[in-house]
């Protein structure tokens, strides 16, 4: 067995002593690839990182020495040095001999700069690998020779082709260790086609490497010279960047921010996601559908005759029209489309599980729309690609899902452009984000079912009644004596001669929502449709009053949203936890407390307090009918000022 | 077409800095004048041509930087048409903190807790800062956008995946975020930039005679040699060296190192052909071990 990499390759080129300014002049001119390493901690991974920036003389003496040293205190590779050292970063993880994030290194050679997501290769770490492949151009699967196509392989693979990776090089790491074995070789790479046909990865480069001891790394190695293809690093300097593939698409930028120094001036900044752009070439703006000229590309160098995909510009248009940020500025004659119901691909990121119904942010290219997402369709199972029935999705699961968001956006789907096709989802009260998604297609349904224009407005039945309607929405723990008090308020109501309707949870839960249990997911749908009958019922005039554990702040904000401002009151019927389990008026809290009733409110599921009720009800400080009346009033108060 | 690496580099970075003044309330640039920051100001320069750019620079002095760090300052601040904001903790200030008597506290007092100060002082939410992934082993994990709790504390296992070119900068009251525009740039990517864009940088970058003197092993610029004299208790033995910076800090931190590099090309020749990273010349990683900069930066240090 030969050292395939003895001294030459560390080493810097030497032009930069000779030459200084040839150096500099070939380095001008160097693109940028970006890629992701898919392995774990076994496939030699880090290793192989390591082993690039060494190889491309990332790593500066100091540095080195102190590599040598930690080899021999906490490495691997007994004496010899553990390149995989030089890549785990963070205190935690280099204690526990694992990368737990997504980390990103730099290296260089003449032809290209490159920048390497190294990722986690577990599957409780599927987040991370989908974060870091989301920018790459090019995915290095990494197989441990000794081992072959392992589950963990289709998942990578999986997951890299998911993403839109159209470069995937399968390197057959180890191959010191089978003896550079073409036979061991071979077949890997015939057991790894097979699968690839079958999850639609149409090609791949192969190659057989050692990242320890460094063949086929940077130039051919003569202990495989059964092997006649390039080396990875000669195939990571050739292979076509994406944002290459994007220039030669239709002209697609999404408007960042609106540039108005002065009355004279007004640009529209962005980052061009396809196509090429030129003064003069007709565009249209989306979802207005308002068309323009451009007139400028305005830069701090001078103005441009032409842009491309990838740079970021500042346009003027010829016309004053109405653009601002999150509009997509497109050619002309082949704009994108706008729609507010689609299909996607979502990856949860979260450690709390996708609610279908929730109202969740959605940033998509520049704008942040609230979208809701139905019961998934499917969940896929990463390892064996099998579809699997889901109600909801969890921290790594993948799904497909139909969502809708809260107006006409423009978008591509995502196998066009990751731009505009790709969105995150952030939760509103935590701001984390909880997922990401890519766009499959617009969903047509939408078109069809238009709101039917009735004559007799909500007005008109309102002012026959007498009253403004309202939505009266108790809120609290179970056995707080929030439908005790509704039952009161609307007894007053009636007697004041007011038309009001009471909804009451436990009555919902036997006809409307008996499909429902008690889960996160399905309390949310539970709120949402009484939120939508309670929503109809205002319509038609009414006070309506619903008495509800509603434990969640975001679906009682999105109830409160579906109303005219003013309409909905929150009403929070505030009793301590203590308080409440020691009445136990229906013995719930009993069941709860040995395990017989799961996911309860106060016990084993959250309840979030609102923090801006109208209206607070403390109920270890006055009666129900002391409550009744202080509601009663602030309504009749209310209607005093409408009346 | 192809862009090239620069090119790429560029337009992501004022992706970024559109991002945060679209969706942050009261941004800042903090400006350290070092290549770095000298880098960071160009783009943004270039991102809101040709308004100037939305937002201050902020300055969290040391009352210890070069005088010629002071200088450019002033200058490239007038000359981006951008206020300059400069902040001393009044604390380190009464207590005359130095980095000679103090050692770790003078970094601590002077940057970290001054940056933290000037922050609440001003509420700026969102913070621009020139560092860099290849920096350091924490740093190619950090995030774009960095957030911190109401504390300024950076929690590594509670940062948010960022996908694609999308940002995810809503935040809770009382949290801001750094952003670092330049994360994906190397040490090699910023000095290209420089020559390619003709970006003024301080001049003790480049070679030249000066007073230099050793102290702990170390070969350091008697910028002040009076004030030097008084902190130090007596008058290092000065002595005249070509020398140069790679980083720049406070000047009895930053060691020098001897050249002959006047010309940016040589500064870039002599950086390849060198043999010691980049921050080997600063004090701070080797703190406390392996994880000194992790350390740090939970604790708020930029």
């Amino acid at each position: 067995m030969t050292q395939a990499t003895t001294e030459p390759v560390y080493k810097a080129d030497s032009l930069i002593a000779s030459d200084i300014d040839a150096y500099l002049e070939a380095h001008q001119h160097k693109t940028m690839l970006r890629f992701i390493t898919c392995g774990s901690v076994d496939d030699g991974k880090s290793t192989l990182i390591g082993r690039l920036l060494y190889d491309s003389k990332q790593i500066f003496e100091d540095q080195l020495a102190s590599l040598e040293a930690d080899s021999k205190r906490i490495g691997t590779q007994g004496q010899d040095i553990d390149f995989a050292l030089l890549v785990d970063g963070l205190a935690a993880e280099r204690e526990q001999g694992i990368t737990i994030d997504v980390a990103y290194r730099f290296f260089a050679t003449e032809k290209r700069k490159f920048i390497v997501a190294d990722t986690p290769g577990h599957e409780q770490y599927t987040r991370n690998m989908v974060t870091g492949a989301s920018t790459a151009d090019l995915a290095v699967i990494l197989i441990d020779a000794r081992k072959g196509v392992l589950t963990q392989t289709r998942r990578h693979s999986y997951l890299a082709h998911l993403i839109g990776i159209r470069h995937i090089v399968l390197a057959v790491n180890k191959m010191d260790l089978v003896g550079y074995d073409q036979a061991t070789y071979d077949a890997i790479v015939a057991d790894y086609a097979a699968f690839a046909a079958d999850i639609g990865i149409a090609q791949f480069t192969a190659m057989p490497i050692s990242g320890f001891r460094g063949d086929n790394i940077t130039a051919p190695s003569p202990n495989t010279p059964w092997y006649g293809g390039p080396s990875l690093i000669a195939h990571l300097e050739q292979v076509e960047i994406d944002s290459e593939a994007d220039a030669a698409a239709p002209f697609r930028m999404a408007v960042q921010w609106v540039n108005r120094p002065n009355l004279d001036f007004r640009g529209f900044a962005g980052l061009i996601a396809s196509g090429a752009i030129a003064p003069g070439d007709a565009v249209r703006i989306l979802p207005s559908g308002k068309t323009s000229t451009v007139a400028r590309i305005v830069t701090l160098d001078g103005d441009l005759d032409r842009a491309v995909a990838g740079q970021s510009v500042t346009l003027t248009l010829t016309d004053e029209v109405d653009c601002s940020r999150g509009d997509v500025i497109a050619a002309a004659a082949d704009p994108v489309a706008t729609a507010d119901q689609f299909e996607a691909t979502i990856v949860w990121m979260d450690e709390a599980e996708m609610l279908p119904g929730r109202p969740y942010w959605m940033k998509i290219g520049t704008q942040t729309v609230s979208a809701t997402i139905q019961q998934p369709k499917y969940q896929v199972n990463v390892n064996s690609m099998a579809q699997l029935a889901a109600k909801t999705l969890e921290l790594n699961a993948i799904g497909v899902a139909n969502l809708s968001v809260d107006r006409a956006i423009p978008f591509t789907p995502y196998a066009e452009n990751r731009d505009l096709g790709g969105f995150i989802l952030i939760d509103r009260m935590t701001n984390r984000t909880v997922g990401a998604g890519m766009i499959h297609f617009a969903l047509r349904r939408a078109d069809n079912i238009h709101w039917q224009a009735v004559d007799v407005s909500r007005e008109a039945h309102a002012a026959q009644k007498g009253q403004s309607p309202k939505l009266l929405w108790f809120t609290g723990l179970s056995g707080s004596g929030k439908s005790t008090i509704a039952n009161i308020v609307e007894k007053k109501l009636y007697a004041l001669g007011k038309h009001s309707f009471l909804l009451d949870g436990d009555n919902v839960r036997h006809g409307l929502n008996r499909d429902l249990g008690f889960t996160d997911a399905d309390r949310v749908e539970n709120i949402r449709r009484v939120g939508e009958v309670a929503k109809l019922m205002t319509d038609a005039g009414l006070i309506v009053i619903t008495a509800f554990i509603s434990p969640f702040r975001a679906e009682r904000d999105m109830v409160r949203a579906m109303l005219p401002a003013g309409e909905f009151v929150e009403i929070h019927v505030d009793t301590p936890l203590a308080e409440a389990e020691a009445r136990d008026v229906k013995g719930l809290y009993a069941k709860a407390r040995s395990g017989a009733l799961k996911n309860f409110t106060g016990i084993d599921s959250p309840y979030e307090p609102p923090e801006r009720a109208e209206i607070h009800i403390d109920t270890t400080r006055m009666s129900a009918e002391q409550a009744a009346d202080i509601i009663v009033e602030h309504v009749v108060g209310v209607w005093s000022y409408d009346l | 077409m192809s862009l090239t690496h620069l090119q790429r580099l560029e337009a992501e970075s004022i992706h970024i800095m559109r991002e945060v003044v679209a969706e942050a309330e009261k941004p800042v640039m903090l400006y350290s004048v070092g290549k770095d920051s000298a880098v960071m100001l160009h783009l943004a320069k270039k991102a809101f041509h040709p308004a100037p750019p939305p937002f201050p620079l902020l300055h969290v002095d040391t009352t210890w930087k070069f005088q010629a760090m002071y200088a450019l300052r002033e200058k490239a601040a007038h000359e981006a048409g951008m206020e300059l904001l400069v902040y001393q903790n009044p604390e380190a200030k009464a207590r005359a903190i130095n980095p000679f008597d103090h050692g770790p506290l003078h970094t601590d007092m002077w940057k970290t807790e001054g940056l933290k100060q000037a922050l609440d002082l001003h509420g700026f939410d969102a913070a621009f800062g020139g560092a860099r992934r290849d920096e350091e082993k924490s740093r190619a994990k950090e995030r774009v956008f960095s957030f911190r709790s109401a504390n300024h504390r950076w929690d590594p296992k509670q940062q948010r995946p960022e996908l694609w070119r999308l940002y995810n900068a809503r935040k809770s009251k009382g949290e801001s975020m750094r952003v670092f525009p330049i994360s994906n740039w190397t040490e090699l990517d910023i000095w290209q930039y420089i020559m390619a864009e003709r970006i003024e940088i301080v001049p003790l970058y480049f070679s030249a005679p000066r007073p230099t003197y050793e102290y702990e092993g170390g070969l350091f610029m008697a910028d002040d040699i009076a004030r030097l004299e008084r902190v130090m208790g007596r008058r290092p033995e000065i002595v005249e060296r070509w020398v140069r910076f790679r980083t720049l800090g406070c000047f009895p931190l930053t060691g020098a190192v001897e050249s002959r590099a006047t010309t940016l090309p040589e500064v870039i020749q002599e950086m390849l052909l060198t043999t010691t990273s980049e921050r080997q010349g600063r004090v701070i990683d080797k703190d406390a071990g392996g994880a000194g900069m992790e350390k740090k930066k939970q604790e708020g240090y930029f």
